[in-house]
């Protein structure tokens, strides 16, 4: 079994829900990431995901776009992020990692050298933003030959027909976007989203975690109830721009927030 | 006998010119996407759409516009006769309305209330400004924060015309910064908008209708050629920044084999500077904006920022569909350098009377450079893809002139 598979059974067994933070390797300086991921291991996260750095994130808002550019001033390349990873395995072999981004920094090194140096990283899982099913053939064979998990996006507007495809392609777990916009966003419609995870029910026996507007364990709860597990980026990522000038604040804050919504996440199902 | 037929055919029904263009964006756009392609193949096969978006070229746009001689510059430079496509006298003074009308007819047939629109120089924003005027769609303009500043009669023409233009000040603040940030707007407002992209790039099937609405340049030059020089102009030329106006002009030519084509990329500074916006000379392949093609980025794959002496060819990508004809030779992709392209600005206006936009100049530029090594019986066709009114503020300062 993978450290993802074995993480979703775990769970399951325990009847929780998987905590999922996100946030941009290199932000708000590529010294700090290593800590944060461990950081973020001690208040309760399952697996996370690091962000991949580009110059031009389209499906992110002002919030990730930012951290980007943080990351991107120190020059933190797709190879810095892995060699990241790299160093979190050498003190946690159980959390799963999962590298989130756009295709054009993984087209440059190649999708062989990437997919080869991020197995051998310790990587997990692999979701590239603008790389929807149909062009991912190339790329998910090779992650598959690799061992790693090809997650993929399903949004609001995804037809019960494409969602089939999608799960079909997918491994790992499936990556709910829950509202119409960019990461960031702020309207949550806990119903509407309840209301969709069922009309894509029957189609996958992978689990589903919701994303985009988890701002604190009340949000969290809420869609930790109607899904697999909840995934929180631009409610950190925001702590640590604001924290940009004094960035040892910025573990203690982080682990904070989660804290409070791996306790609402936990107390929600118990 | 033609060599090119295949290329009529493309792209492909997933939106590919060879292993370029696709549909590379995240997922809550590719319903949207589907839909469009859907709409559009129906539309493209409707006679009464058809007409419609012919009606509106003659009596809107203005259509058709005249081949040009430009004798007198010919005469000047001593080679080959200089033909000039005058898309400058459409409508709104550029080749840009003549895909908004198409897409503002789609936009119309799909019920969508609102559309928006990335624009460089503020020509696509004009174009899209007017055609939701006319057809009372709200509109909303995305524009680089730098733009802004250079193109500010565009930009109040856009206010006039009921549009709200939104500067943009994430990344280079200019064009592809604009456009992603029209991105994000249309994911999350996809229900009731309707995005009128300006140029042959973007997610299948952007690339595709945009390059046939515009192709009406081509086609009517076709024939222009044929009744005017009596035959078929041996080699035809146009700027290329994402690419519409080339596209527009080359495609109805594609499978003439003797008819060469120059596409005219913006060379800034100079190539060997790195201060240019080259892609296609100076780039390599990658994805941006939802296609794969040609893209000025490092080593670790981030896009750089591109430079020009105009807004419009300020772009680090460029259409699938000439990433693909550069590959197989179809067409040449030359530079013309901000130097140059002053040139033939001042030429164009000295010898014929015309101010051509700065984006146009680039392929005035490569025509002055070509037309004095062939024989004064030959024949090349350039686009004059817009009007330099926009641009004589940018003139004036570079002439140390203040208005």
């Amino acid at each position: 079994m993978s450290r993802i598979q074995t993480t979703f059974a775990t769970l399951k067994q325990q009847g929780r829900k998987a905590l999922i933070p996100y946030i941009t390797a290199g932000d708000p300086h590529p010294d700090y990431t290593v800590s944060l991921m461990h950081a973020l291991v001690e208040a309760g996260a399952d697996i996370l995901e690091l962000g991949v750095p580009f110059s031009d994130p389209m499906a992110d808002g002002p919030v990730i776009q930012k951290a980007c550019e943080r990351a991107l001033k120190h020059n933190t390349r797709t190879v810095d992020v892995l060699a990241m990873v790299a160093e979190f395995r050498k003190t946690n072999s159980e959390t799963p990692v999962v590298l989130m981004g756009y295709l054009n920094p993984i087209e440059a090194l190649g999708y062989e050298t990437f997919v080869k140096a991020a197995a051998l990283a310790g990587v997990d899982g692999v979701l590239v933003v603008d790389l929807p099913p149909e062009e991912a053939e190339e790329f998910s064979a090779l992650l598959k030959a690799h061992e790693m998990d090809a997650i993929f996006l399903l949004a609001p507007t995804t037809t019960r027909e494409r969602a089939a495809r999608i799960c079909a392609a997918g491994s790992g777990y499936l990556y709910y976007v829950s509202l119409k916009g960019v990461t960031g966003s702020a309207t949550l419609d806990v119903p509407g989203v309840a209301a969709k995870l069922e009309a894509f029910a029957g189609l996958t026996d992978l689990p589903i975690a919701v994303g985009f507007g988890i701002r604190d364990g009340a949000t969290a709860a809420a869609l930790g109830s109607v899904s697999d597990g909840v995934i929180v980026g631009s409610a950190l990522v925001s702590r640590i721009a604001e924290l940009e000038a004094s960035p040892e604040k910025i573990a203690p804050v982080l682990k904070a927030i989660l804290g409070e919504m791996r306790q609402a996440l936990d107390a929600s199902v118990a | 006998m033609t060599k090119y037929a295949d290329l009529l055919n493309l792209p492909d029904t997933r939106g590919h010119f060879g292993p370029y263009g696709g549909r590379f964006v995240s997922e809550t756009l590719s319903f949207a996407l589907e839909q469009l392609d859907e709409q559009y193949t129906r539309l493209s096969a409707d006679p009464a759409f058809q007409a419609e978006f012919d009606r509106d070229l003659a009596h809107y746009v203005g259509r058709p516009s005249p081949l040009y001689h430009a004798e007198r510059w010919s005469k000047h430079l001593g080679g080959a006769q200089i033909w000039l496509k005058r898309e400058d006298l459409n409508h709104t003074g550029a080749h840009k309305v003549n895909n908004t009308i198409g897409q503002a007819l789609l936009a119309k047939y799909s019920g969508k209330p609102r559309v928006i629109a990335e624009t460089g120089a503020g020509q696509h924003g004009v174009a899209t400004a007017t055609v939701a005027a006319r057809l009372g769609l709200k509109c909303q303009v995305y524009m680089g924060a730098e733009d802004v500043q250079r193109q500010a009669p565009n930009v109040y023409r856009m206010k006039l015309l009921g549009a709200e233009v939104i500067p943009v000040t994430s990344g280079s603040k200019t064009l592809k910064d604009a456009m992603n940030e029209a991105l994000r707007d249309w994911v999350t407002n996809v229900d009731d908008t309707f995005y009128i992209i300006g140029t042959v790039a973007g997610p299948h099937p952007y690339p595709k209708l945009v390059r046939d609405f515009n192709s009406v340049a081509g086609r009517e030059a076709r024939e222009q050629s044929l009744k005017q020089i009596g035959r078929l102009p041996d080699a035809l030329i146009a700027c290329v920044g994402g690419g519409s106006n080339a596209m527009g002009l080359f495609y109805p030519f594609l499978t003439d084999d003797d008819v060469a084509m120059y596409g005219v990329e913006a060379g800034g500074d100079g190539l060997e500077t790195g201060r240019h916006a080259a892609p296609l000379n100076a780039g390599r392949p990658g994805v941006l904006h939802g296609n794969r093609t040609y893209l000025m980025e490092d080593d670790a794959g981030q896009i750089i920022e591109t430079h020009s002496i105009s807004a419009g060819l300020d772009y680090p990508g460029v259409g699938p569909e000439h990433a693909y004809l550069k590959d197989i030779g179809r067409v040449k992709y030359e530079v013309a350098t901000d130097v140059q392209v002053m040139d033939a600005f001042n030429d164009l206006c000295a010898y014929e009377g015309i101010i051509p936009a700065l984006e146009s100049s680039h392929a005035l530029a490569f025509a002055k450079r070509l037309a004095p090594t062939l024989k004064p019986d030959q024949h090349l066709v350039v686009n004059l893809s817009g009007r330099g009114d926009k641009d004589i503020m940018t003139v004036a300062r570079l002439q140390g002139i203040t208005l």
